[in-house]
């Protein structure tokens, strides 16, 4: 019963996004007109409705409802509780229906508490809003129906991939989508803004807390998927360049390079048209992203020929999103003028380079991403990889990552370079000074590529602190300690990823219980190797103990598991974690000898990559938080004076005060 | 493609016949006692990808396939020869696939010229956008730009 409410609920919701679009088309001819009125409320509902049939599909799993052949094909009832719910979106279906669900609901959102712009705009927007959803909701409940019931239901569900059955399931999918949908939300307020004519700060200041939201969440998501990848995969490594990566990877890029637009529009009404683009570009790459890791054309551009129902589905949506999208910017570009001018040397003369930069790297990656594909439906298969991705990524990035150093320092529309001599010679003297160090401190050849990181990422450390100087911290607002925490976040990830390609060591060693290796300053010892046994699966654990110097000796456990439902073999590393790096322990098979494969890596620093990722994300939540906090000042000044101006009028004209007496 | 490229994966004998049926070769996950030819090693295999699996490198992989051609870069490494020289080899017997590296051929040269292209347009955007003295029209700077 349960299903049919919930595919019910999800039907209803695809009419009023229907209504939706309707009522706000209408009312961009005649503000009157009956539909009008019903954008808003059909917004919420359909928010509503959508949550109610996510919340179904948890209900199915929650309980192992087996004759729901999503559930049957992707559950287990003997999978812990935490991992029946996080299957829910580990699959095709129900990772749309929580697309869906979180567009919904941020619809629902603006349409509830968003009373800023005027009335025809958001109309328009929420339109907008219903225009995607539309598509959604029939690529849901035309090809991919999560609520699908078996003719009789099966005794046992095949169960869940055991890499997935990780905590990082259950926060990886839904943080991404709340980036992608987040940036819907950003296109919606962009297409709104372009049909009516409203490009201007005001438009900005209401898309920013989307967009700066949708970027926290993209943060957060890769963050947590490299950490994931990283400890699950058994191999050390945190970035692969992999599609599927990549696809979250080019949305950030765009978010990153769009917030930093809408800003330069909300504070100096510039870069109209650029910011509009860049909210369509944004888009467009979540769509991509989605295309990509939901259309199975990753698997083989084949294989997608030959069932290309849903990955049609998805090419038609995306042709006629992006198309729309990038048709309209067309028509209405040349009705949104450029705004206001600046100089080179500018705050946004900085912004608009590394604008420029961000853009060029997500041409990069598209491209690195889009080709091997496109030769491949030619039947030349190439390899696209990080000896491609790095070196051609930093030609844009290096440049980038010097302008951003300096940037937050120079004036909003004119600045002199002489002005800020000062901290750039800091900055290069740091830069130069830690490189120099690096080359005669180390015994390997540390790559150019890690050295120019490692050099950078001081510099950028120190430089991502100056906008504070010559300020009162306690009055200082949060959205500038965001941007702080924002810049320096980006320097410590750079050196942890600087510092894990330049010095990790490796370690492959086969030994018998008793026996000692060493890696990185760590004295190791394989104290046992024992069978141990979990809810859905066995595995043999290792005991392995790690002592650095003098120090406490500390126990590590890493498992090879044995699942049984799917059957696959898999290996949790171990990870012991010190304030200057990791040491990263995995068991593998054993010899005929009794030895056992140990794979043992001291990574000094990785957990930079991740704490960077971390402080990014917390200053764009601080400056969400801070805009937010002034925006509502603002308007409540605002508020007041016309108040007080109304007050005067009414009192002059009702003849209290002679005209004239005032002024 | 799939089939011609496990065509050409078994007509590597030794190394591919091998699977699951036997222990991973020697060097599958043995270092070379040399550290420098260790790190060249390494290095090559980060760029060359596991076949088997989806997006992996043979040296992130846990496949017999990968864990062989471990084997076969290590052992090659050691016998002297140079990284691009293993590569050659290996492109010759599964096809340009196997390298993350791509090299300028008749099918890959949009990967290298594009970037230059974007180059290009990066330098006229940033001239033609930036270039312009502020001349003009109202210079409001609003109130939250300070803050």
């Amino acid at each position: 019963m349960s299903a049919e409410l919930g595919h019910a609920a999800l039907w209803m919701a695809a009419a009023l996004a229907i209504l939706q679009l309707l009522g706000g088309a209408l009312a961009q001819r005649d503000a009157q007109a009956p539909l009008a009125a019903l954008v808003r409320p059909a917004a919420m509902l359909q928010g509503f409705l959508a949550v109610f049939s996510f919340a179904m599909l948890l209900w199915v799993f929650a309980i192992t409802d087996l004759s729901v052949k999503l559930v049957a094909t992707n559950s287990h009832s003997m999978k812990p509780m935490i991992f029946k719910l996080s299957g829910a979106w580990g699959n095709h279906e129900g990772s749309m229906l929580l697309w869906v669900t979180v567009m919904a609901l941020a619809g629902a959102l603006i349409a509830w508490l968003e009373k800023r712009l005027p009335e025809k705009t958001m109309q328009a927007t929420l339109a907008s809003q219903g225009f995607v959803a539309i598509g959604f909701y029939a690529f849901l409940l035309l090809s991919s129906n999560p609520f699908e019931r078996l003719a009789s239901p099966v005794a046992e569900g095949n169960g869940l991939n055991p890499l997935l059955q990780d905590i990082g399931l259950a926060f990886h999918p839904p943080t991404l989508y709340m980036g992608y949908v987040g940036l819907s939300v950003a296109f919606s307020f962009a297409v709104g803004a372009m049909l009516t004519r409203q490009v201007n700060p005001e438009f900005a200041r209401v898309m920013r807390p989307w967009v700066l939201g949708a970027w926290v969440f993209l943060t957060l998501g890769i963050t947590a998927g490299s950490y994931w990848a990283y400890y699950e995969l058994g191999w050390g490594g945190w970035w692969f360049w992999d599609p599927v990566e990549n696809a979250s990877l080019m949305p950030w890029l765009a978010a990153t390079a769009l917030l930093h637009s809408a800003s330069v529009l909300a504070a100096r009404d510039a870069l109209r048209a650029w910011t509009i683009m860049l909210g369509v570009v944004a888009f467009s790459m979540s769509m991509l992203g989605t295309f990509l890791v939901r259309s199975g054309i990753l698997t083989s551009v084949h294989a997608f020929a030959v069932d290309p129902e849903r990955g049609s589905f998805i090419l038609a949506l995306l042709a006629i999103y992006i198309g729309g999208a990038l048709l309209l910017f067309a028509l209405r570009a040349g009705s949104v003028s450029e705004g206001q001018r600046f100089a080179a040397v500018s705050r946004e003369g900085a912004l608009v380079f590394n604008n420029v930069m961000l853009c060029s790297i997500l041409g990069i990656v598209l491209l690195g991403t889009l080709y091997p594909l496109l030769t491949e439906a030619f039947d030349v298969r190439v390899s696209v990889g990080p000896p491609y991705f790095n070196p051609v990524g930093a030609i844009f990035t290096i440049p980038m990552l010097l302008v951003m150093a300096v940037g937050p320092l120079l004036r909003w529309r004119e600045d002199n370079i002489e002005r800020v001599r000062a901290p750039i010679a800091i900055v290069v003297a740091l830069i130069v000074t830690t490189a120099l160090l690096v080359v005669l401190a180390s015994t390997t050849d540390v790559g150019v590529l890690p050295l120019l990181g490692l050099a950078i990422a001081v510099g950028l450390s120190v430089a991502s602190f100056l906008p504070l100087r010559g300020r009162n911290l306690l009055r200082t607002p949060l959205s500038i300690w965001g941007m702080v925490l924002a810049h320096f976040g980006i320097a410590v990830s750079l050196f942890g990823m600087a510092s894990e390609s330049a010095f990790t060591e490796e370690k492959l060693v086969a030994i018998s219980p008793g026996e000692t290796s060493q890696i990185g300053g760590f004295a190791i010892s394989l104290e046992s190797v024992d069978p141990i046994a979990g809810p859905n699966w066995t595995a043999m654990e290792a005991r392995i103990t790690a002592r650095r110097g003098e120090g406490a000796v500390e126990v590590l456990r890493p498992q090879s598991r044995h699942f049984f439902a799917p059957v696959q073999q898999t290996t949790e590393s171990a990870l012991l974690t010190r304030w200057d790096g990791q040491l990263y322990a995995v068991v593998g098979a054993p010899s005929p000898d009794g030895r056992w494969q140990l794979r043992l890596w001291w990574k000094p620093f990785v957990t930079l990559i991740w704490y960077g990722g971390l402080l990014i994300s917390l200053g764009g939540a601080l400056a969400i938080v801070g805009r937010l906090v002034s925006d509502i000042r603002r308007r409540r000044t605002q508020a007041r004076d016309d108040d007080e101006r109304e007050e005067l009028e009414s009192l002059r004209q009702s003849g209290a005060i002679p005209a004239g007496s005032t002024t | 493609m799939r089939g011609w490229v496990t065509l050409l994966a078994a007509s590597l004998a030794v190394p591919v016949a091998a699977q699951d049926a036997l222990p991973p070769a020697p060097y599958a996950y043995t270092q070379l006692d040399d550290p420098a030819q260790e790190a060249k090693a390494v290095e090559l295999m980060e760029t060359l990808r596991c076949l088997k699996c989806q997006s992996q490198s043979i040296a992130d992989s846990d496949a017999p396939m990968a864990g062989d051609m471990r084997h076969q870069v290590r052992t090659r490494i050691a016998a002297g020869q140079e990284p691009e020289q293993i590569r050659q080899w290996l492109i010759d017997r599964y096809g340009d696939y196997v390298s993350y590296d791509p090299r300028i051929t008749s099918s890959t040269w949009p990967l290298f010229v594009i970037p230059l292209i974007l180059l290009l347009i990066a330098g006229v955007l940033l001239a033609r956008r930036v270039g312009r003295k502020s001349t003009g029209g109202p210079e409001e700077i609003f109130e939250e730009a300070d803050s």
